[in-house]
């Protein structure tokens, strides 16, 4: 049975090709010793747009992100962040760039010695010369934005795995970056707070304009959010479709991708 | 054709105890019926097919009787084993020489090089933290300083006792047979100052410390913080291992200082029992010892403490994925701390040697 696409998303339409570019990714290619994890992936991230890259378990969605956000090379390609060729930065030209977008990590990697609001707190303070009061002011209106502006001063252990990604989600806004990467937002997280977080997703997106490229596998996420995805296969070593997830889901004729959409499971 | 009859309950225990009497009856042209089978799970399906398999050899091994519940069972005990059929536990062949040679070199030379990439990178951010003091993160050092430090002391003050009194016995014993029992003080002075007391504060802190940042940095590693600090544009070698190191290195003359101290007043309460004044006690020392023996234990210390940090950072950093990895990290930060600094106390002794000191 086809999943009904969740009410959240409202009428949410996504930026049409006209938009600006603020990714750019050409010919991308992984290998670890002689296994090819994904070769000659190539697509394109429009500003104001929410971007998903999916696929099954495996396919190398974390890899793409890892080489998105600057933490691994490619084996071969290139990539274009905000203008900047995110491969030949380096030194605090690369620091400079890695400073204007987010990432939100699967676990929430807050810093466990800091309540939530010094972890926000942390890249106002290392990065913007605002008086402490503005940046505290800053700081609280994160934590807010995400519905946790009543647990700012809870350390990352005291609160569940879903306010985690949130006030992870809020020191990644710190700094109002134009662009923010998001791994696994939902995984681990019960039906209802990962509605939730969607919702926060969306709202981020349509009242702060911010650009959001998110690695998920979770289909009522993906159906929820994303404004344009891009498959990966694992067995194809690569990307197998691209477009709107509702459309791909109603007219694709890609086994794989129909299989993904209508939850086939391979071993039936 | 003759049928070998399984009945009742087949489950794992009785699979266990079934099995080898079931294989020999399964030797000849039989059927396997289970009809009276009540139950059967994967265990008992796993019997059923391998004694239909062995029957199967001799020409029998046809399956009869199975109930609906019990011939699901086998049938997906079947297909499972169907797909995993080229699945087998195999004893893995011991490694040859040369591969475990070859391997241990590639992997030696690699954490040479990791090793002296992590000194280049940590001399360049502790050296650009000492001239820029504001870009260091105050809190930080504090705190560690305060628990490698303040929180060492009592086991620093009550080994340095322990430690001087039980040298102090024991050269007490010998040095009494040449009636030269008041040169004890200057026997533990010397070797405490010179030796003594800063090889067992940088054991110490290896101990407590050097495992402690390892672990913390590892567990920030596995969390992906480390990662984090990355993509936010932060230094993580300024914002985990300056912190680290220049709290090692502050507290390395404190912790030392109180060593020393303590070895005194361990061997100063031998002496006093053998019936010398304190005051005679305290002349020994201080005639005996000399500033620069202080000086270069301290300073001999402070190297040692920044080795010991910079080795459990630098093991921190390089924890591996799965949950042993961050207590291999903790582990291998106290065994090459202890180790790196002993080696480094040899070559201070030869250059303290050759300097005349």
């Amino acid at each position: 049975m086809v999943p009904e696409i969740p009410p959240a998303r409202g009428d949410r339409v996504g930026p049409g090709p006209e938009a600006p570019k603020v990714i750019v990714a050409t010919g991308l290619t992984q290998r670890f010793g002689s296994n090819t994890v994904f070769e000659n992936v190539s697509f394109d991230v429009r500003e104001g747009e929410v971007f998903v890259i999916l696929g099954g378990s495996g396919c190398g969605k974390s890899t793409l992100l890892k080489l998105l956000i600057g933490l691994r090379r490619p084996t071969a390609g290139a990539i274009s962040i905000l203008g900047e060729d995110l491969l030949a930065a380096d030194g605090e030209k690369r620091r400079l760039l890695l400073r204007r977008f987010g990432v939100m990590f699967q676990l929430g990697a807050l810093f466990g010695s800091m309540t939530l609001l010094e972890n926000v707190l942390l890249p106002l303070e290392s990065f913007t010369d605002l008086p402490a009061e503005a940046r505290l002011a800053i700081a609280r209106s994160k934590l807010g934005m995400v519905g946790l502006g009543d647990a700012t001063q809870k350390l990352p252990s005291e609160i569940s795995g879903g306010m985690v990604k949130r006030a992870a989600i809020a020191r990644a806004m710190a700094l109002d970056p134009p662009l923010l990467f998001l791994d696994e937002p939902s995984a681990g997280l019960d039906p209802i707070t990962s509605a939730g977080l969607d919702q926060l997703i969306l709202t981020l997106a349509r009242d702060l304009g911010v650009t959001f490229v998110i690695v998920t596998h979770e289909l009522d996420s993906i159906l929820t959010v994303a404004d344009r995805v891009i498959m990966l296969d694992k067995a194809a070593r690569g990307m197998i479709a691209t477009g709107d997830p509702r459309e791909l889901r109603a007219t694709s004729t890609q086994p794989t991708v129909r299989a993904f959409f209508n939850r086939i499971a391979e071993a039936a | 054709m003759t049928a070998l009859v399984l009945e009742g309950r087949l489950d794992a225990a009785a699979a266990s105890s079934l099995w080898e009497r079931t294989m020999r009856a399964a030797s000849a042209p039989v059927a396997i019926d289970i009809s009276r089978v009540t139950y059967c799970d994967g265990a008992g399906a796993a019997l059923v097919l391998a004694a239909a398999a062995r029957a199967r050899a001799a020409g029998g091994g046809e399956i009869i009787g199975a109930s609906e519940d019990v011939g699901a069972v086998i049938a997906l005990t079947r297909k499972g084993g169907e797909a995993a059929a080229t699945g087998q536990v195999v004893a893995r062949p011991p490694e040859s020489l040369a591969l475990v040679v070859g391997r241990g070199a590639v992997n030696g030379a690699r954490g040479m090089g990791d090793s002296i990439t992590f000194l280049g990178e940590a001399i360049s951010a502790t050296v650009l933290t000492v001239l820029r003091p504001w870009t260091l993160r105050w809190d930080d050092t504090m705190r560690h300083a305060e628990e490698a430090g303040t929180r060492a002391l009592p086991l620093i003050v009550m080994l340095g006792f322990l430690f001087g009194l039980i040298l102090a016995f024991q050269s007490a014993i010998p040095m009494r047979q040449y009636g030269a029992e008041i040169f004890v003080a200057n026997l533990v002075a010397v070797s405490v100052f010179r030796e003594l007391g800063p090889l067992l504060a940088a054991v110490i802190l290896a101990g407590r410390s050097g495992s402690a940042f390892a672990a913390e940095i590892g567990t920030m590693k596995v969390n992906e913080e480390v990662d984090a600090l990355t993509t936010m544009g932060l230094d993580p070698f300024r914002f985990l291992v300056v912190p680290r190191l220049i709290a090692a290195i502050a507290i390395m003359p404190v912790l030392i200082a109180a060593m020393n101290l303590a070895a005194v007043a361990g061997m100063s309460t031998v002496m006093m029992s053998l019936g010398f004044p304190l005051v005679a006690i305290s002349n020994q020392v201080v005639s005996w010892t000399s500033m620069g023996d202080v000086i270069g234990g301290v300073a001999k210390g402070m190297v040692f403490g920044a080795v010991v940090a910079g080795i459990g950072c630098a093991r921190g950093m390089r924890t591996g994925a799965g949950p042993r990895a961050v207590g291999d990290s903790a582990t291998s930060a106290v065994v090459g701390g202890i180790v790196s600094i002993v080696v480094l106390d040899g070559i201070f002794a030869v250059i303290f040697y050759l300097m005349g000191w």
